[in-house]
């Protein structure tokens, strides 16, 4: 009797602690806080974007075609300021990282994935790959200093004539291969196995088998790698002052297709907003100088990373 | 009879299995060219470690090692190279750096994986990403322009004391739950009147601890002079930004690879989506998210342009312990040291010291990296 009391003294407060309409407010305040965090960071890239473009509005509000086609000044009032020397180096940094980075990593990649067999050498180059990823981008720096400007192993310096664009480019693509390789390395793992037993099925070899299966289905997910890791290779300033861009008065300004200027010394974007940035901190005008450039290679950056994400989704939609 | 009509099929050699000669050829060839590109990536760290090993070694045996510990701080041009000054400049910091970015991708992750619905995520994760690409020089001008000023110069006038007071705010909430629970639990106990007034009184003292533990920090932070150039604070808020997409994305990946199959049964206990994200998903993902931290500590501490625009000091340093000072990171230090003039130049070992901090760089992010993929293997393992 007394039991079945208490039980149903107790069905009794279940339900009315179902039926009862209660706030967690503890979860309400856990989630508020987890949205908060994310705003924060929202609210921060926003700050950064709006601060960089309402800076920069005194230089490309008023001149922008004198500020693309004008050339490193010392003093930030001069009409004839301006990014052109700058566009022309990371406009041809990135692309000696498309011609050296991108066959070389892509090569690796596919050689790990089909070729390689199953033992201590591979798990060390892959192991090795992934470290190398990780390296300080400040470290390439050194690496292309050494090896290229001041040519300490093989000379190589004759060859690319010391600080040059092309010091710089090589620089940058070694830096990008390993970040290809990883990225296609996951394209290609993901080909289904059907495909390649099918090739096999109708009598192709190894080769002929990555060439017109693998490659073709993994080909989005490759590109949207290599254009990411070339985005990052723009942007990177670390390495450049390391291999010796210009940050002063820099004597020629080449055309853009001017292939004969790769050897000379050179400037790029990111070292002149480096280089304003710095002088900014004795005349002011140097800030909104900055800030344009920064406009200029985010326009650069954003545009192959917005490609490179949007490709992603496109075809993970797709193939869901 | 018929079988002799039936034509004799052509006779099967070994030969005629083969594939053209050109085909096979080029197998072998593509072959080797590949193996060759994987090659390349060895040859890469080869060349790194061998460019960092032969500079630094020259240094490591022709410095005063006098002149690299208990100095005046970094003045590589005066040749003295003091370590402690760059090595404390780089761990503060990277201390600030995990600071603002431990909490906020941690949070950011959380929502992300645990909260946001499919058409949330769609928007978020690119944001995300593209703050992740963009270049840090672009961070370290707005570190310098708008983070020093507004954030570290305003110490002690808004900015702090609004962190003050939410810190403050917090500790009362803290406070309150703490009380609510004690009440709640003497009141369910039936103890002893007494035993509830102690209650009440430990309460009382544990908030008067955390008023003044809070009334201290304010004081602090009201006393502090603003610095109006670049400080260590500014570049590890700087730096911090930058790493809180890594952070976020890491351990995101970990808290999607703990299987559904947990909080459906976490869900089936009873438990409400907090209790499931905190008692269940963030210790499964656990591994993942210690390895999230390291990467971020190992990318803050190689972390060059933030650093070196608004971390407020040019060519030298003098060895300083406060967040609040301008001083040379590692990184900073190499920068400034090529900036200086249009090549490395300086009195006898200047260049080579380049070589040594960047060994030194390179060691560290090196083994930081090692135990992150250490962490993210066990992550695998497990699911």
């Amino acid at each position: 009797m007394m039991s079945r009391l208490s039980d149903d003294r107790s069905r009794a407060a279940i339900a009315a602690s179902i039926e009862k309409r209660r706030v967690d407010t503890r979860g309400l305040l856990f989630r508020t806080l987890l949205q908060a965090c994310l705003l924060l960071t929202l609210a921060l890239l926003a700050v950064l974007i709006i601060s960089v473009v309402t800076n920069s509005t005194d230089q490309l509000g008023t001149r922008l075609g004198d500020f693309l086609s004008g050339t490193l000044r010392s003093q930030s009032g001069d009409d004839r300021l301006g990014v052109h020397q700058g566009i022309y180096g990371s406009l041809w940094i990135a692309v000696i990282v498309a011609v050296l980075a991108f066959p070389v990593g892509i090569g690796a990649a596919v050689y790990l994935e089909e070729y390689a067999p199953r033992n201590r050498f591979t798990e060390f180059v892959e192991v090795n790959i992934r470290n190398l990823a990780g390296v300080p981008s400040v470290v390439y720096g050194l690496l292309g200093l050494a090896l290229l400007v001041k040519g300490n192993l093989f000379g190589l310096d004759r060859l690319t004539g010391g600080s040059s664009t092309l010091s710089a480019g090589i620089t940058l693509a070694i830096l990008a291969l390993p970040i290809v390789v990883i990225t296609a390395g996951e394209a290609v793992r993901a080909v289904p196995v059907e495909l390649r037993e099918g090739a096999y099925g109708v009598g192709a070899t190894k080769w002929e088998m990555i060439r017109t299966q693998v490659l073709p289905y993994a080909a989005p997910g490759i590109l949207t790698g290599t254009l990411l890791s070339m985005a990052r290779a723009v942007g990177e300033a670390a390495p450049l002052i390391l291999v010796g861009a210009i940050s002063g008065r820099l004597g020629s300004d080449p055309g853009l297709l001017d292939l004969s200027a790769l050897t000379d010394q050179f400037t790029a974007l990111p070292i002149v907003i480096t280089t304003w940035t710095v002088q900014s901190g004795r005349d002011v005008g140097f800030t909104a100088a900055a800030a344009s450039a920064i406009v200029v290679l985010l326009v650069f950056v954003l545009l192959m990373n917005s490609a490179a994400i949007g490709l992603r989704n496109r075809f993970e939609k797709k193939r869901g | 009879m018929t079988d002799a009509s039936v034509a004799q099929p052509m006779a099967l050699t070994a030969d005629s299995l083969q594939i053209a000669p050109t085909r096979r050829r080029r197998e072998v060839i593509v072959r080797y060219c590949l193996l060759m590109a994987a090659l390349g990536t060895v040859v890469v760290s080869a060349l790194i470690v061998w460019s960092l090993v032969s500079e630094a070694w020259t240094f490591i045996t022709g410095v005063a090692w006098a002149d690299t510990w208990g100095q005046l701080g970094w003045f590589p041009r005066r040749g003295l190279y003091d370590i402690p000054t760059i090595v404390i400049a780089s761990i503060i910091v990277t201390a600030i750096a995990m600071l603002v970015a431990g909490p906020l991708g941690l949070g950011a992750a959380v929502y992300l994986s645990e909260y946001a619905n499919r058409r949330v995520r769609a928007w978020l994760k690119p944001a995300l990403e593209i703050l992740a690409g963009i270049p840090s020089v672009v961070l370290g001008f707005f570190a310098l322009t708008w983070i020093a000023p507004n954030l570290v110069g305003r110490i002690g006038k808004n900015t702090f004391l609004v962190i003050g007071v939410v810190i403050l705010a917090g500790y009362a909430v803290i406070a309150a739950g703490v009380a609510r629970n004690r009440i709640k639990h003497y009141r369910g106990s039936g103890a002893e009147p007494s035993s509830l007034i102690v209650a009440i009184g430990a309460i009382a003292v544990l908030i008067a601890i955390f008023a003044l533990v809070g009334a201290w920090l304010l004081n602090v932070w009201i006393e502090f002079a603003p610095a109006r150039a670049g400080s260590l604070a500014a570049a590890g808020i700087g730096v911090g930004v930058l790493t809180i997409p890594l952070v976020a994305s890491i351990s995101e990946d970990a808290m999607a690879a703990v299987p559904d199959s947990l909080r459906q049964a976490s869900a089936g206990l009873g438990a409400r989506r907090m209790t499931t994200a905190t008692t269940v998903v963030l210790p499964a993902a656990i591994s993942g998210i210690v390895a999230a931290f390291i990467v971020a500590v190992s990318r803050a501490i190689g972390e060059t342009m933030v650093v070196f625009l608004a971390g407020g000091a040019a060519d030298a340093a003098r060895f300083t312990d406060s967040p609040f000072e301008g001083s040379l990171t590692m990184t900073a230090a190499m920068a400034s040291l090529a900036s200086g003039t249009d090549s490395v130049v300086g009195e006898g070992l200047t260049f080579q010291s380049l070589y040594f901090v960047g060994l030194m760089l390179f060691a560290i992010t090196l083994g930081l990296n090692v135990v992150a993929a250490r962490f993210v293997a066990r992550v695998r393992e497990a699911y």
